[in-house]
């Protein structure tokens, strides 16, 4: 193959809200392609369902982000790979040793001895929905509040500290998030978690995550607080914002919504169908590793040194499904890479599922005519986030 | 006897992510001591290995087997 050319990543500028940014279709369309950052920095973007696996999974392929393309325009960072407890910019056997411990608060049938708790958090905040009437803002109402106080529950962190939890997230995964306004709140979010710590260290308590981490690995204090932090902002944007896209996604297609509604008993297929199309519709490029050596993916050779980036378009890649292209919540679960895949897949995805079942299956029986009291379009959407969300979902019943 | 297909998880590089669980309930679990993936049913029915080749495919870490 020849040399493409390099042209910069569109980005911010979607012509419709669920959909991919202005002219990156076209852009990714026959195949592998170069592109340019605005920091400056040139990464390949690999969007089929066979290349992003291998990016993914590929051993040389290293999860270290210094020095990653980006949509940052300012300042420095606010996370750094050299950060004792960020576990996503490991590799092997580091990322091993964080990583493995966690996995048993999220056990599959761990979620599943939780659905009863996060129902009761859903049902709470639909009752109060309701006692306040039409119209509400579905973001603030629900979206946000539910997914932030589970992922408190899980951890043993007292949930009266959810504006905290909210605005840290905000300066960590902003685009151009401060570092130094990051480092004040994580320091006021560190003082609520070291006195969980405490607690748990005098109780030796191994119910809840802090109290596993406190109590049965090798932790230092330092990892564990970044941890604990990670998980406290990992656990509630993404599964926040996915449930908004799932909502406004399921109110431009009533034929589906009827699905769901018919039997939403299979929350479960359908949860993986959303997310399979949502994620794959919205297509942005924003997983980044970094070559170690030489490696062939999809015809093309990307050098060591040189970034590779996927795009999770390659959810909507034929080889995965049938007509790929289209949302189908009849369809049976197919193997989508909307929590990625390879050593470093969503941790939380057990938990994400749940949650998310249960609030789709909830919001569309209590109030089986809701709908959106503006259209899509007018709605205002955070593009300031490397987790892209609607800012408020207004809607009436 | 039909020919038994054996299956395999490499403990050294699970990850405990639990998928292969979800896709087939019968014959995997996860360890209460870990979290990691355990197999139930080494040798499993016919009727079963579709779930066990879902399971090998969507493993993330690539560490579940079938060996037919
Ligand atoms: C719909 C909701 C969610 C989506 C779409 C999502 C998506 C992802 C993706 C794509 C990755 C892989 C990143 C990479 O390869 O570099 C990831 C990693 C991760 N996610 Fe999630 N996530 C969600 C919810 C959650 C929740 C609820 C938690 C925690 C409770 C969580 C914690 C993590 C952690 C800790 C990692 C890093 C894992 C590692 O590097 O080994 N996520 N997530």
């Amino acid at each position: 193959m020849t040399e493409a050319a390099v042209c910069p990543v569109p980005h911010d500028n979607r012509v419709h809200p669920l959909g991919p940014p202005a002219g990156f279709e076209d852009a990714i369309s026959n195949g592998p392609v170069r592109m340019r950052w605005p920091n400056g920095v040139e990464g390949w973007i690999f969007s089929s369902y066979a290349g992003v696996r291998k990016v993914l999974s590929d051993k040389r392929f290293s999860a270290n982000r210094d020095g990653a393309p980006a949509m940052r325009t300012e300042g420095e960072p606010v996370l750094d790979s050299s950060q004792p407890g960020n576990m996503n910019a490991m590799d092997g056997e580091e990322h091993l040793r964080l990583r493995r411990p966690l996995s048993r608060g999220f056990m599959v049938k761990r979620m599943a001895e939780m659905r009863p708790r996060i129902q009761q958090i859903v049902d709470e905040h639909l009752d109060a929905m309701e006692r306040q009437g039409a119209p509400a803002d579905l973001v603030a109402s629900l979206c946000l509040p539910v997914p932030s106080l589970v992922i408190a529950d899980l951890l043993g962190v007292p949930p009266e500290h959810q504006e905290l939890f909210q605005a840290t997230a905000k300066q960590m995964l902003g685009k151009n998030g401060s570092k130094v306004e990051y480092e004040a709140l994580a320091a006021q979010l560190g003082e609520v978690i070291a006195k969980v710590v405490a607690e748990k260290k005098a109780s030796g308590d191994t119910s809840d995550m802090i109290g596993l981490m406190v109590n049965e690995t090798d932790f230092d204090q330092e990892e564990l607080m970044l941890l604990a932090i990670g998980l406290l902002v990992a656990g509630h944007e993404t599964t926040s914002n996915f449930f908004g896209l799932f909502t406004l996604t399921l109110f431009e297609r009533p034929d589906q919504l009827e699905i769901l509604q018919r039997d939403p008993s299979r929350a479960d297929v359908i949860v993986e169908e959303l997310m399979r199309y949502t994620i794959g519709r919205l297509g942005g490029a924003g997983i980044q590793r970094k070559a170690l050596e030489d490696v062939e993916v999809d015809g093309v050779t990307v050098k060591a040194g040189e970034w590779a980036v996927i795009s999770l378009h390659a959810n909507l890649d034929e080889e995965l499904c049938p007509h790929a292209g289209e949302l189908d919540l009849e369809r049976k679960a197919v193997s989508h890479l909307g929590f990625g895949f390879g050593p470093h897949q969503c941790l939380g995805a057990n938990l994400a599922r749940t949650e998310l079942q249960i609030l789709l299956q909830s919001l569309f029986t209590r109030f089986p005519n809701i709908r959106p009291a503006v259209p899509v379009t007018e709605m205002t959407f955070r593009e300031d986030m490397i987790t892209y969300g609607a800012s408020a979902i207004p809607v009436v019943w | 006897m039909p020919k038994s297909a054996t299956v395999r998880i490499d403990q050294t590089r699970c990850i405990g992510s639990g998928q292969c669980v979800l896709a087939a309930p019968d014959v995997f679990d996860q360890s209460d001591d870990d979290g990691l993936g355990l197999v139930l049913i080494s040798e499993p029915p016919a009727e079963l290995l579709p779930g066990v080749r879902d399971a090998v495919d969507r493993c993330p870490a690539g560490v579940v087997s079938l060996e037919e």
